[in-house]
């Protein structure tokens, strides 16, 4: 245990912990506004498909939420136990921003998401439907606050540093800080995209085993077509992220395209084995000049390489590798859900072989998600804030072999919760498919007794 | 008044009224979890159902307790959570096991739910026997010795039997018939331990300092201050007395004074959490750190201040609001 560096273990630990959460938090703030767009078009067509996929798609909602919140907790605990000098160098900044997400988000999400659970029987539709606009303005509001605290520690603005403590001098700067903008719009797009694909997934299972509902189709539909509109805005906020990353974080940019020297012309690697020992690339596969032409547009424009920055980089390897994957994953999802889309739009209907690949790829969405977070945040190191704090600045004083204790039984409970989540979740799938009803279903009667109520 | 004078205080009474409301309203969560297992299946599902719909926003206290001494006092938020890493991490895991328990009871196979009703208890043992271990080594000024360890254990199981009265006493609101008799029997034998906790806290606080027990036992201090013990000493046989007499009432069908336990837990709660923060005041570590050296920088709080000033109150509001929609006895927790 004495050889272990407690640096790089709270690293792991908090590193597990944020890619626990994240899966979650990137469910339910698209989630919320898909469950709002449910109910109101229950409200306008009255068609029971619509109340039906809402009950189902609520409850992975409650679960999201609940595996949300608990891995929340913890984080609220480890920013003082695993970086304590973290907030007493720029505590100044993060905290007001930590509070507001605390005071305008969290409650308003939690109160009213009881009401929207299991409310609907005590209370208006309209309260109802109040409720579930809350929930879903809370999750974002949510995600709005804890992308400016990010953004801010990738893209510094608006403050002075008096005795080695960050001092807050122009609010409106911190929060709107160069790189919020892009990477606010490229996560609120990520979590559409996640859900696009879950309920895609989740509902092509349920059609395969021969619940043909027309709520799974609806459902289906729903999510198809929301990935297919979402992806290509999607490559597009992408594209603008990795150039406002390229003007403010040069060095992450050069390690996602593999990048040692800096040159002119530069190739897209689709393929490469990053040695930094030696600091070059092994067995490379490119496309020449394209990664100028994407970064500056120009077939000839020069792109800074890691050997200006030495001492001062990411490591290289897991930057470039979870960049591709993101990529990769990317571009899957852009053929799946233009195939998919023209299927249903023609048959109404994917075809089997298609509905196979989406429940495959139900989850698909965590995997460009976690990869995207990987890029840029390992892509900051070896910075906390950048260029201001380095991360070992702000490490624990916490004895290594209690680190390790910790994090082994964190990474025990959060794989044995993502195994059961998932596969509750295709249970539940199975279960609705099993109960559903052949016509229309008295459980909606609640419903219009509370709307006579109201 | 200088701002960097008034501003911890603002921050110390909202820091306190944050952690005050967790432990009374997530208190009455726990309190029921540590209670399932000893009820049949069916009450089971009334017991989480009359916590359900409150648990998440319960716990959000504690979210914004820890976050204000993140915030405002972040030297004493690193100082006090890397001295109590391990119970901390102790805390978190039993949360975490009962906030997903919620969810994964009634959504997992049948068969799976007796082992999710299971770590739904177990988890809400371990988060309340943590925060009672806490209590006690905080108290004793976060060091860890035979005594300070021995005397966390203590206040560990006297928090759980807090916990457990709270619970019950919501219980006995919230339920009806034979659970609600069970709840009676629970009540009345963690009641006693209760005291036992708030004993041993009111002696121990002023043998750690020589400060605190001035601040108690110098006069006028002492008479002025007495009220506060005599307050929690009646409250306990307001408790006693409800609770022989509610057995015989609930059974006829009678439902006159169901709520006194639970307020009168409530109000023991709250004298116990005030003397205690009459003591520490103004250290947030025993004699080491004080509110004004942990503190941010003012024009920091101010920005906080001021949105809390507008949000906690819409916070209290719509609290009050769910707290009316789900009023009465615990319903069965649909979806629709």
């Amino acid at each position: 245990m004495l050889d272990l560096d407690p640096i790089l273990l709270a690293r792991a630990q908090f590193a597990a912990n944020i890619t626990f959460h994240i899966l979650f938090p990137t469910i339910t703030i698209s989630l919320g506004w898909v469950l709002l767009f449910f109910k109101l078009r229950y409200n306008a067509t009255q068609h029971p498909k619509w109340i039906e996929a809402y009950k189902f798609w609520v409850k992975v909602f409650a679960l999201s939420f609940a595996l949300g919140v608990v891995s929340g907790v913890t984080m609220s605990f480890q920013f003082g136990t695993n970086w304590p000098g973290f907030m007493e160098t720029v505590g100044n900044i993060a905290g007001p921003l930590l509070a507001y997400e605390v005071l305008t988000a969290f409650f308003m999400e939690a109160t009213f998401l009881a009401i929207m659970l299991f409310g609907m029987n005590r209370v208006s539709n309209r309260v109802h439907t109040m409720a579930t606009l809350l929930v879903a303005v809370g999750t974002t509001l949510s995600a709005f606050w804890i992308l400016v605290l990010n953004s801010w520690m990738q893209t510094p603005a608006g403050f002075e540093m008096i005795d080695g403590k960050a001092h807050a001098v122009d609010w409106l700067a911190i929060i709107f800080n160069p790189s919020f903008p892009y990477r606010l719009v490229h996560m609120l797009l990520a979590s559409g995209l996640t859900v696009a694909f879950l309920i895609a997934g989740v509902s092509a299972y349920r059609w395969l085993r021969g619940d043909r509902t027309e709520s799974v189709g609806a459902a289906m539909k729903t999510g198809v077509y929301m990935g297919a509109v979402l992806i290509p805005l999607q490559i597009l906020a992408g594209d603008l992220h990795g150039l406002n990353t390229l003007k403010h974080q040069p060095a992450k940019v050069a390690a996602m395209e593999g990048v040692w020297e800096t040159a002119r012309g530069v190739p897209v690697l689709l393929f490469a084995i990053p040695d930094e020992k030696n600091r070059t690339n092994h067995a490379e596969v490119g496309i020449p000049k394209l990664a100028s032409l994407i970064l500056t547009h120009e077939l000839d424009g020069e792109i800074k390489g890691l050997n200006e920055f030495v001492g001062k980089h990411p490591p290289v390897a897991p930057v470039f590798w979870a960049f591709r994957i993101m990529v990769g994953v990317g571009v899957l999802m852009l053929l799946v859900s233009w195939i998919g889309a023209w299927q249903i739009k023609r048959h109404h209907a994917p075809a089997p072989w298609l509905a196979r690949v989406l429940i495959a790829m139900s989850f698909s969405g965590w995997v460009a998600t976690v990869a995207g977070w990987y890029v840029t945040e390992i892509g900051r190191q070896p910075y906390l804030v950048y260029g201001v704090m380095k991360t070992a600045e702000a490490a624990s004083r916490v004895p290594a072999g209690m680190i390790a204790t910790t994090f082994f039984m964190y990474l025990a409970v959060y794989v044995a919760l993502t195994v059961a989540y998932v596969s509750v979740v295709f249970y539940l799938a199975r279960r609705a498919g099993e109960t559903a009803p052949q016509v229309t279903p008295p459980s909606i009667k609640p419903l219009s007794q509370g709307a006579a109520n109201g | 008044m200088d701002s960097a004078q008034w501003l911890p205080v603002v921050f110390l009474g909202l820091m306190g009224l944050a952690m005050l409301a967790y432990v009374v309203l997530d208190g009455y969560d726990l309190g029921v979890g540590i209670m399932l297992e000893s009820a049949t299946d069916e009450d089971k599902d009334t017991m989480v159902s009359s916590i359900g719909p409150f648990w998440d926003a319960n716990e959000t206290w504690l979210v914004l307790g820890i976050g204000v001494l993140l915030v405002a006092f972040p030297m004493a938020h690193g100082a006090i959570l890397t001295a109590l890493y391990l119970p901390v991490a102790v805390m978190l895991f039993g949360l975490i096991l009962r906030g997903v328990a919620f969810d994964f009871r009634a959504k997992v196979n049948a068969h799976r739910k007796p082992l999710w009703n299971r770590l739904f208890c177990v988890g809400s043992i371990l988060a309340s026997f943590a925060q009672g271990l806490m209590l006690g080594l905080y108290i004793t000024g976060l060091q860890y010795t035979a005594a300070t360890l021995s005397f966390g254990v203590l206040t560990g199981l006297c928090l759980c039997a807090g916990y457990v009265l709270l619970g019950s006493t919501w219980i006995l609101m919230k339920a009806e018939g034979r659970l609600q008799q069970q709840a009676v029997g629970w009540a009345r034998r963690s009641l006693w331990v209760t005291a036992l906790g708030i004993v041993a806290i009111s002696a121990a606080t002023p043998m750690v300092s020589e400060r605190i027990f001035d601040k108690w036992f110098s006069l006028p201090n002492f008479f002025l201050l007495l009220p506060i013990p005599i307050a929690t000493a009646v409250l306990f046989f307001a408790i006693d007395r409800a609770l022989r007499r509610l057995p015989t009432r609930l059974a006829q069908g009678n439902e006159y004074g169901v709520w006194v336990p639970f307020a009168c837990a409530v109000g023991i709660f709250l004298l116990a959490f005030y003397g205690l923060a009459y003591s520490l005041f103004p250290y947030l570590v025993v004699n080491r750190i004080d509110i004004w050296q942990a503190a941010s920088s003012p024009e920091s709080l101010m920005i906080i201040l001021i949105g809390a000033a507008f949000v906690l109150p819409a916070i209290i509001g719509y609290t009050v609001f769910a707290y009316r929609v789900f009023w009465g006895k615990a319903q069965e927790l649909t979806y629709y």
